[in-house]
């Protein structure tokens, strides 16, 4: 934009100050991830000098009244929930998107998108309360106790779904009419088209919405917290209870004290790194803005 | 197209056919299942006196009375604080810095992480930050507090979206005038951007009003009518988790709570589409 400095001194002042005050807002809503990654070294700080980073994944066991901190259980859970959740939601999400744009009558894909949208809005809490008490029965009656990976894993994909959906949804209309109008006029059918044309042009669109959907994946905690079981071992089976990283957080917080605190602000380390990664190659992939 | 594609006799056609209508009919089905259930449950309990009165012997009876009210202080505090800094920041970003200066992309990288950043990491800031460093304790403040960092980016975003929305001539009109940066923005730019702030307020309030994990540690428990702004408030996501994990025989209050939660995020759902789909495109044009 032009320079638009009017040339009375009153004006250009007011600007000036309308443009700093801007900043200076600006400058809070920035400084915050750094205030949270603060906040987190300086509570782990202790605990991290007092045993150092290694011993949180070489320890016996996670008790932390008796000094032993290791998290890698945990880490494990939060990985198999993510992986299965993600496995399974990406093609679901995806061939959602596709019903939409290229397989439902136009009235059922807009009404089809509206329930997506709903389905993104609601909150994890009522999505673990009905996992809880009609999900896990279900998977206790062919093995129990229920509370398990599998009843996590399946939870987890339907709150990530709509991420995915909506995410494919957008790259879907973004690919060019002109392209589908050539495959049209090469006679090429319906799946070949998406196959051969859509997903190539849509592709980065839709490797930015899985990136998304395993952020969330990770990050999520009432929903797993409630249907895993929350036993700390790393899982066998898909029956088998687990807890994960957040969960594990949210569980043992309200009690926690000196080291065994710092180690709860470890483990949020731990989740903060998973996320800037995913946000370092979502960047990467797509070079543009992630957040929203 | 679609009725000569149908109709093709490929098998791998036929099989992405059947795979695609599968998809949607799952999703479909479970959602169905889902809101039915909660639906089918709650509806029994809802009441008006189950929204008034005051929770009995830890939720199993009684109402959402004081919960309701927590959960809208906690709304309000959220919304007071991160409404001028998101709408400030995002006029800073739309209006006043141009996409490759240093502080504008530093401050959208920054936004683009903290996005991401999961609920719970955000209760921890706020427990050691509000709770423990500011010594708020475990109130409504700190609750809203924490609230209203982890929904700066979706308001940011969509306000930011809501400027650029403005067309270009408005500007240059107003510079060729010789108005100040100042006067365009209050008079024209703010009220041409209002429905994108609108849907961004929205949306910001449906993931505030959703949020459990960030808030169990730092508004609390406490199910008492708060008194002020420094009293420890449960938020309704925190009353149904607390119902269904923590209280036996609290299911049913559960459902209605759930449900109420439900509804009023429906709401909110359909008001930001609305104000997106027909606020967005009428204010702009007849201004």
């Amino acid at each position: 934009m032009t320079s638009l400095h009017s040339n009375t001194l009153f004006h250009w002042s007011t600007d000036d100050f309308l443009c700093w005050f801007l900043r200076g807002l600006a400058g809070v809503a920035g400084t915050i991830v750094i205030l949270i990654v603060t906040f987190l070294i300086m509570e782990a700080l202790p605990v991290l000098q007092g045993i150092g980073l290694l011993r949180f994944f070489t320890d016996p066991s996670w008790h932390p009244a008796e000094g032993f901190y290791n998290l890698t259980p945990m880490l494990w859970g939060t990985v198999f929930a993510m992986a299965g959740s993600v496995l399974i939601a990406t093609p679901l999400g995806i061939l959602s998107a596709v019903f939409c744009h290229y397989y439902a009558p136009v009235s059922l894909g807009k009404l089809y998108r509206r329930l997506i949208e709903l389905l993104a809005g609601i909150p994890s809490v009522v999505y673990g309360f009905w996992g809880l008490v009609v999900l896990v029965p279900m998977i206790g009656e062919i093995h129990p106790p229920g509370q398990s990976l599998l009843a996590g894993i399946l939870i987890l994909t339907i709150m990530i779904l709509p991420t995915i959906a909506l995410m494919a949804d957008a790259s879907l209309a973004n690919v060019p009419q002109q392209y589908l109008r050539g495959a049209a006029a090469l006679g090429l059918p319906r799946w070949a088209t998406i196959r051969g044309v859509v997903f190539p042009a849509a592709k980065s669109g839709l490797f930015t919405g899985v990136i998304l959907e395993t952020g969330r994946a990770i990050g999520e905690t009432m929903a797993i917290l409630m249907v895993c079981g929350n036993v700390v071992q790393t899982p066998s089976s898909l029956f088998d209870p687990i807890r994960t990283l957040t969960a594990n957080i949210a569980l043992e917080m309200a009690y926690a004290l000196g080291d065994h605190r710092a180690a709860l602000f470890v483990s949020g380390l731990v989740l903060m790194a998973m996320i800037v990664a995913l946000a370092i190659a979502a960047e990467w992939i797509s070079r543009g803005r992630i957040y929203g | 197209m679609a009725e000569t594609l149908s109709r093709s006799q490929n098998p791998r056609e036929r099989l992405a056919f059947v795979l695609v209508w599968g998809a949607a009919a799952v999703v479909t089905a479970t959602f169905c299942w889902l809101l039915g259930d909660i639906l089918w449950h709650g509806l029994s309990r809802l009441s008006w006196t189950f929204l008034t009165a005051p929770p009995e012997s830890a939720g199993r009876r009684g109402g959402i009375g004081p919960i309701l009210v927590s959960t809208f202080l906690i709304l309000g505090v959220c919304l007071a604080v991160s409404l001028p800094i998101g709408v400030g920041t995002a006029i800073l970003l739309a209006e006043f810095t141009s996409d490759q200066g240093l502080f504008g992309r530093m401050t959208r990288r920054s936004l683009d992480v903290l996005a991401g950043v999961p609920s719970i990491v955000f209760g921890l800031f706020g427990n050691a930050f509000f709770c423990k460093m500011l010594g708020l304790g475990f109130s409504i403040l700190s609750g809203g507090l924490t609230l209203a960092c982890m929904v700066l980016p979706i308001l940011i975003r969509s306000t930011e979206e809501g400027f650029r929305a403005v067309p270009a001539n408005y500007r240059i009109s107003a510079a060729a005038l010789g108005l100040s940066r100042t006067t365009t923005l209050v008079h024209l730019l703010l009220p041409a951007a209002v429905p994108g702030l609108l849907v961004g307020l929205v949306l910001g309030v449906g993931r505030a009003i959703a949020e459990t994990a960030a808030l169990i540690f730092t508004s609390g428990y406490v199910d008492r009518m708060p008194e002020s702004l420094l009293d420890s408030g449960r938020a309704l996501s925190i009353h149904i988790f607390d119902l269904s994990m923590n209280v036996s025989g609290g299911d049913a209050n559960a459902y209605g709570s759930a449900l109420v939660l439900v509804v009023l995020l429906l709401l909110i759902n359909g008001a930001a589409s609305w104000l997106a789909t027909y606020g967005l495109h009428r204010k702009i044009a007849t201004i």
